[in-house]
């Protein structure tokens, strides 16, 4: 029982960070309907930027994650420019190969750049951590779940309280009407991307305290998709609880299933979640459901 | 279609209209080009001739990726692993139950087609990104059950499987010189029924789902069964392909079938221009010729002053990325679309209207 519970922890402290990653890709979702498969990417290259700053150069975390975030953000705002903007009018697929092309472009260039060797951040959290009920949780994971949910908590209230925000949404709803309303319908695409790109920095910035940063780390961004289709690819809520969900499944399923099947089940259940959750209720738990026959 | 004829060839049968090849000096091409594919090995070292055989089976397996994206508009992210399939299954087929190889290639392919279909089930209710997800989870789902218990046994786990080599009579095919002639015969054979069936009824519906669903069944083309079917004729070629491969590789692993390998058969078949057979020809060759230069090239890149020596490994990723861009940015039709545009200034030379 206390292993169990202990599994449900990790994974729920794992979620969290699932759902800042996954929170980007709703964003850009609800704004432009753009699915970005270079979210994973995008995480990756926010982790080799942050540590860029903090371990070659040494600057202090809130410092260099500031640079950090700053870069990313123009990343994004650039690949919104040059690629994705191009693209406005073609069909779905088209947009969807793009973002592929991205990632692998990506792919290729992180390792040329930043080296393909593993890196560590230097420490910046307390080793050890909190013991109680005879549980017992790292603050490394302890830390990242806070700031995730700190953070998602920003976007929450970023979206409905603040101009940029509102304007967002009111372009999800429809452009024409935004477009009325007098809302640059461009450069909230733009804002999209960049507001995308620094919530995956964020993701891999907090991840890569719990696993050493590399640009394998792309297919923990692949944990975007499990997230965001159990969530419901337009509902942010959706998006926060599902994250956690994957988090403890993926990481009951290392506890329990990999002995039999000698390692590996961690890596495929995001999978069967999404095959599941595509057979059973495939506009998630909290999607708006198209009422369409096809 | 008639824009593509050339100019003074005129039609006075439907037969003729409908026709594949038209004209005489259609024939002599066709002819030609075949003849000089077969000849291929005379002139070509090692090097090249495996180069060539693996192109040939990419190009049948494109082909399939070609009925269920290009025509039948539903992205499939798992290609790869459809392929696998088919290897595998082939091996299996001759190591374990003893089948000849002739028998276990098109065996394999009605498997592969088959596991297809279970995996083109969700489409039953999802479309567009929801189906991508469904076959991008096909292709780490199968890569899983290949290596992991209680499958591996049977596959070889991360060791591989090898075949052995087909044979017909005394002739064995264990070269690549005369493996070369079964892949090429093959990919001519693939390539006319590609061609034909996209002709067909069934064919045809394909378009029209793409197109608009709605209109589609409004039509009275049974839209489900039309997606399914798609899947399935991807899953053969996928098959027939990864059939073809598993002698010419001799030991198959899984990390010939990764997720990489189905983005990039993707990626060649948007680069040749994904509604037409010509086209994914096209973009197989060309994504296959840009990374064999970028293989050559590498090495020589390393001399230029800091930029050379990181970019060299990469060098092959880095451009398919950017030709993939590139293409959707300046030539979303593809190649196929720039060799239509040359045919016809070329017919109509030198009166451009």
């Amino acid at each position: 029982m206390n292993f169990f519970l202990q599994l449900v922890l990790s994974g729920v402290m794992l979620g969290g960070v699932y759902s800042l990653v996954a929170l980007g890709f709703v964003i850009i979702y609800k704004s432009s309907g753009v699915i970005n498969f270079a979210q994973g990417q995008l995480l990756a290259i926010g982790a080799l930027v942050l540590w860029t700053f903090l371990s070659p150069l040494g600057l202090s975390v809130w410092f260099g994650g500031l640079l950090a975030v700053i870069c990313m953000a123009l990343l994004g705002t650039l690949i919104e420019r040059l690629t994705i903007r191009p693209m406005t009018g073609q069909s779905l697929m088209a947009v969807i190969v793009m973002t592929i092309g991205l990632a692998s472009l990506f792919d290729s260039l992180m390792p040329s750049i930043f080296g393909a060797d593993e890196k560590s951040f230097p420490r910046s959290f307390p080793g050890g951590g909190l013991n109680a009920f005879g549980l017992s949780i790292s603050y490394e994971y302890l830390i990242s779940f806070l700031t995730s949910l700190g953070m998602v908590c920003i976007f929450l209230y970023f979206f409905h309280r603040t101009r940029l925000g509102l304007s967002m949404r009111a372009v999800s709803d429809g452009h024409d009407t935004a477009r009325s309303c007098g809302i640059k319908v461009g450069s909230m695409f733009s804002w999209a991307w960049a507001i995308a790109s620094v919530s995956a920095m964020i993701g891999g910035g907090l991840l890569g305290n719990i696993v050493s940063i590399s640009p394998s780390m792309t297919s923990i961004g692949l944990r975007v998709f499990p997230v965001v289709i159990l969530g419901g690819l337009d509902s942010i809520l959706g998006c926060v609880l599902a994250g956690p969900i994957v988090g403890v499944l993926e990481i009951l399923a290392v506890g329990y299933a990999d002995p039999l099947t000698e390692g590996g089940a961690g890596e495929v259940m995001p999978y069967i979640i999404i095959l599941i959750t595509l057979i059973l209720r495939p506009h998630g738990i909290f999607g708006r459901k198209h009422i369409e026959r096809i | 279609m008639n824009i593509c004829l050339p100019c003074g060839v005129y039609n006075t049968k439907y037969a003729k209209d409908m026709a594949i090849v038209r004209t005489r000096s259609h024939w002599l091409l066709l002819l030609a080009g075949i003849v000089l594919s077969l000849g291929v090995p005379v002139f070509l070292n090692l090097h090249w001739l495996s180069w060539v055989i693996e192109t040939c089976i990419i190009i049948i397996a494109v082909l399939g990726l070609y009925f269920v994206t290009g025509l039948c508009g539903q992205i499939s992210l798992g290609q790869a692993g459809f392929m696998a399939i088919g290897s595998y299954s082939t091996a299996i087929l001759i190591g374990q139950a003893g089948f000849s190889y002739w028998l276990a290639l098109p065996t394999s392919a009605l498997i592969t087609g088959c596991i297809a279909v279970t995996f083109g089930l969700p489409s039953l209710r999802v479309k567009g990104f929801y189906l991508a997800m469904a076959t991008l989870a096909s292709q780490f789902l199968i890569l899983w059950l290949i290596t992991h218990p209680p499958l591996h046994h049977l596959t070889g786990g991360d060791n591989g499987l090898t075949t052995p080599a087909p044979e017909i009579g005394n002739i064995v095919f264990n070269s690549y010189e005369s493996w070369f002639f079964v892949v090429m015969v093959f990919m001519w054979l693939m390539i006319y029924f590609a061609k034909n069936i996209a002709r067909t009824r069934v064919g045809r519906a394909f378009v029209a789902v793409r197109d608009s669903d709605l209109a589609a069944e409004v039509l009275g083309i049974n839209v489900f069964r039309c997606k399914l079917l798609s899947f399935f004729i991807a899953g053969l070629f996928a098959g027939i392909a990864g059939s073809l491969f598993a002698p010419y590789i001799t030991r198959i692993a899984p990390e010939n079938f990764s997720l990489e390998k189905s983005i990039w058969y993707l990626g060649m078949l948007v680069v040749g221009g994904s509604g037409s057979v010509v086209g994914a020809v096209f973009g197989v060759v060309f994504i296959r010729l840009l990374q064999q230069i970028t293989v050559i090239l590498g090495p020589s890149i390393t001399h230029i002053p800091i930029v050379g020596p990181p970019l060299a490994n990469y060098l092959g990723g880095i451009v398919f990325g950017m030709v993939i861009i590139i293409f959707l940015i300046f030539e979303p039709r593809g190649l196929n679309h720039r060799w239509q545009t040359f045919k016809t200034s070329y017919r109509l030379h030198p009166f451009s209207y």
